[in-house]
């Protein structure tokens, strides 16, 4: 019965899906240097990134990681990511933990980088906010799946890939939230900062970028999670680390091997949300 | 009051909110109201016609209601909002006709200022917040602390230069709105209801602590205020908006007994005119009274002590004034193991809140302790020195 409804749609099929593969199409015949420059970037970014951090041996990295944590909270998460780490590297995950850190750093990294400017600017210019917002409204409710097709067929098969995706899916809220702390900013401060003879540049840099510092770190810490949410996803287009192990133990259902990768992802997660999450609760003591 | 030259002009000055101005331009000569206009074309009047001269020296004060339009006619003479019409003249230059470059140079040469609700930075110092301005005109680091110093000095906030904004109380906070206006050694002030937001005894004290640095300062200023007690209390002349129009102009003696339209008579209505400066407006608090029901000879001694003065004030449990005992007495009192002091309480005279300040200078010239000031309920509301009368008397008498 149902068959029959559908079949009675009377005009022909629109060939969408034909029009988007050759748009894609002709970027990627078009376009491929730029994409190549783009491509060869970001995969020195990781392998520089996995390099380095595998250049030092795991105690020291630990060792690294728990200062830092001691600086950012205190005790708690120093012991926490000593621990967590500790047993990554007991459970022999340690090249994964790297390379998935790595894709995860260079990830955030370059969203932040295109995504912090394009929210100062989004905040000064209504042409580019309005250009901007029903962009970002689509590519945060897009499922992230979708954002692979392109980013494998623009840069193959591979951990680059796994990035690109992720930078597309992460790059919403370093712009929403540098976006809203600018505009959030009470007009006395930047009046404050007019009556005073400010230039643009410092407006932006004494004014505007302090002012909203609170909500551009919850930009990143935002950011940094929904890259971490990506490893998995991004581990279908051939990037490596503990998403692969995730993915293979799912297709050879070894809910061991899973569980153990899951928990490195956990692991991961807490420790870069506490550490790069707001700085208050050290401040408050 | 130093008469000197006209150092700021406004003429002619129209500012409108909207998009149909030119419109609206027309009605307003058409002498359509602010109100018609915005229900024609959707035209908000912030200004219109206003004309202004700024004597070198004085505190000319924009008085007005809510919406009256003080704020958009003083950002209009730095331009922190461009006028629609008309011209306005700093130092006899004309700003109107500066490009954005030439603004800015002009305003961080020319002005500081004041906002209603302190503008501080909040991830900035106490010194921090001072030094901007300088950090703005790229003045070097040393010289930069050397200014700031001197400005929060100057304020009263030395010792509180490493806390940040938040910890600070209201009137602590506008000190240092006011410091980073002193810090950059501009020739005017622009302050935009500077106390507004402070509750009324801080308020006054704030009042006080201007027009005192004003004496050694010297400085151009311009004070918005809706308080007509605050106008008459700091300004040295004062004009009326509504409307976003200026509705008179002139000094204290004009605005309460030429008040020009109905306008301004509603607005003076209940000031009376011997309040201009009387008792309340240049008491003092003390720093601590005796109450009679629980104070003895030894609390007394031990606040003397403590405050370091040789008088205090005794007031009865619902604060009414009963007189002063002097610490003689006091010790006198201890040495006989007295315990209350009811016996050494010494008369004096009173002064009424609203009693004007030559009848109070006849009554402290022998006195030798300061005139307590009571109610009409003789509740003790405050005191007053010779020092405090002295200083009112010349500021009334320029
Ligand atoms: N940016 C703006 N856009 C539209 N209308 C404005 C704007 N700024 C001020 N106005 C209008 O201009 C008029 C004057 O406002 P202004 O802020 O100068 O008043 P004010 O006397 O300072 O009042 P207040 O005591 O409340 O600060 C008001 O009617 C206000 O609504
Ligand atoms: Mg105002």
């Amino acid at each position: 019965m149902t068959l029959s409804f559908i079949s009675m749609m009377p005009v022909e099929k629109i060939p969408l899906g034909d029009w988007i593969e050759s748009f894609v199409n002709f970027l990627v015949n078009n376009f491929s240097g730029p994409f190549n420059a783009f491509s060869n970037l970001i995969s020195t970014l990781i392998s520089g990134f996995e390099s380095g951090l595998s250049f030092l041996p795991p105690i020291v990295l630990i060792l690294i990681f728990a200062v830092i944590a001691y600086k950012r909270k205190g005790w708690g998460l120093s012991i926490f990511v000593i621990i967590g780490f500790g047993l990554l590297w007991n459970l022999q995950l340690w090249p994964e933990l790297l390379t998935t850190l790595s894709s995860i750093i260079t990830s955030v990294l370059v969203a932040l980088i295109i995504g912090i400017p394009i929210g100062i600017i989004k905040a000064h210019s209504k042409i580019v906010h309005h250009i901007t917002r029903p962009i970002l409204d689509f590519m945060q409710t897009i499922p992230p799946f979708v954002y692979l097709i392109p980013a494998l067929m623009f840069f193959g098969l591979g951990t680059v890939s796994g990035v690109i995706a992720t930078v597309v899916f992460a790059i919403a809220p370093p712009i929403r939230l540098t976006y809203l702390g600018i505009i959030q900013i009470p007009d006395e401060l930047k009046e404050a900062g007019e009556a005073y003879g400010a230039n643009p540049w410092q407006m932006l840099y004494k004014v505007e970028i302090p002012g909203a510092l609170p909500s551009i770190m919850m930009g990143i810490n935002q950011c940094i999670m929904l890259a971490l949410s990506m490893v998995v996803i991004a581990a279908m287009i051939g990037a490596g680390g503990l998403g692969k192990i995730v993915l293979r133990s799912l297709s050879v259902v070894d809910i061991g091997m899973g569980f153990e990768a899951g928990i490195g992802i956990v692991i991961i997660a807490i420790a870069l949300d506490r550490m790069f999450g707001k700085k208050d609760d050290k401040d408050t003591k | 009051m130093k008469k000197g030259e006209t150092l700021i002009k406004v003429k002619n000055l129209y500012k409108l909110f909207g998009k149909n101005k030119k419109k609206a331009l027309k009605l307003l000569d058409e002498g359509y109201t602010k109100k018609e206009i915005l229900d024609k074309t959707g035209v908000t009047i912030g200004v219109q016609d206003a004309n202004l001269d700024i004597k070198e020296g004085e505190i000319f004060v924009i008085m007005g209601l809510s919406g009256s339009g003080k704020s958009t006619l003083l950002r209009c003479i730095n331009r922190l909002i461009e006028p629609t019409k008309g011209e306005v003249y700093v130092d006899n230059t004309d700003i109107i006709s500066m490009d954005k470059k030439e603004l800015r140079e002009f305003r961080k040469e020319k002005f500081g200022m004041v906002f209603q609700h302190f503008g501080l930075f909040p991830y900035r110092s106490v010194m921090g917040n001072v030094e901007f301005g300088l950090e703005i005109q790229n003045v070097d680091k040393e010289r930069r602390k050397e200014l700031s110093k001197n400005a929060i000095q100057q304020v009263g906030l030395s010792g509180w230069e490493n806390k940040m904004p938040a910890s600070l109380s209201g009137g602590m906070k506008q000190r240092v709105g006011l410091a980073r206006a002193l810090a950059v050694e501009a020739d005017y002030l622009l302050m935009d209801e500077p106390f507004s937001a402070l509750d009324p005894l801080i308020k006054r004290d704030m009042q006080d602590n201007l027009i005192e640095l004003q004496e050694k300062i010297q400085k151009t200023i311009i004070f918005i205020t809706h308080d007509l007690d605050e106008a008459l209390k700091v300004g040295d002349r004062i004009a009326i908006m509504k409307d976003g129009k200026i509705v008179q102009t002139g000094n204290h003696e004009q605005i309460l007994t030429e008040a020009k339209n109905d306008y301004v008579k509603e607005f003076v209505h209940d000031v009376n005119r011997s309040r201009v400066y009387d008792a309340r407006d240049i008491m003092t608090k003390p720093d601590d009274i005796l109450y009679i029901h629980e104070d003895g000879p030894k609390t007394a001694l031990h606040k003397m002590k403590n405050y370091n003065i040789d008088y205090m004030f005794v007031c009865d449990k619902n604060k009414k004034y009963l007189g002063y005992v002097v610490i003689e007495d006091v010790k006198e009192a201890i040495d006989q193991k007295k315990s209350v002091l009811d016996d050494i309480i010494k008369k004096s005279r009173t002064a009424k809140t609203n009693e004007n300040l030559n009848n109070l200078f006849s009554k402290i010239t022998n006195n030798s302790y300061p005139l307590p000031v009571v109610d009409h309920d003789n509740k003790f509301k405050g005191l007053i020195t010779k020092t405090n009368i002295i200083t009112n008397l010349s500021r009334d008498n320029d």
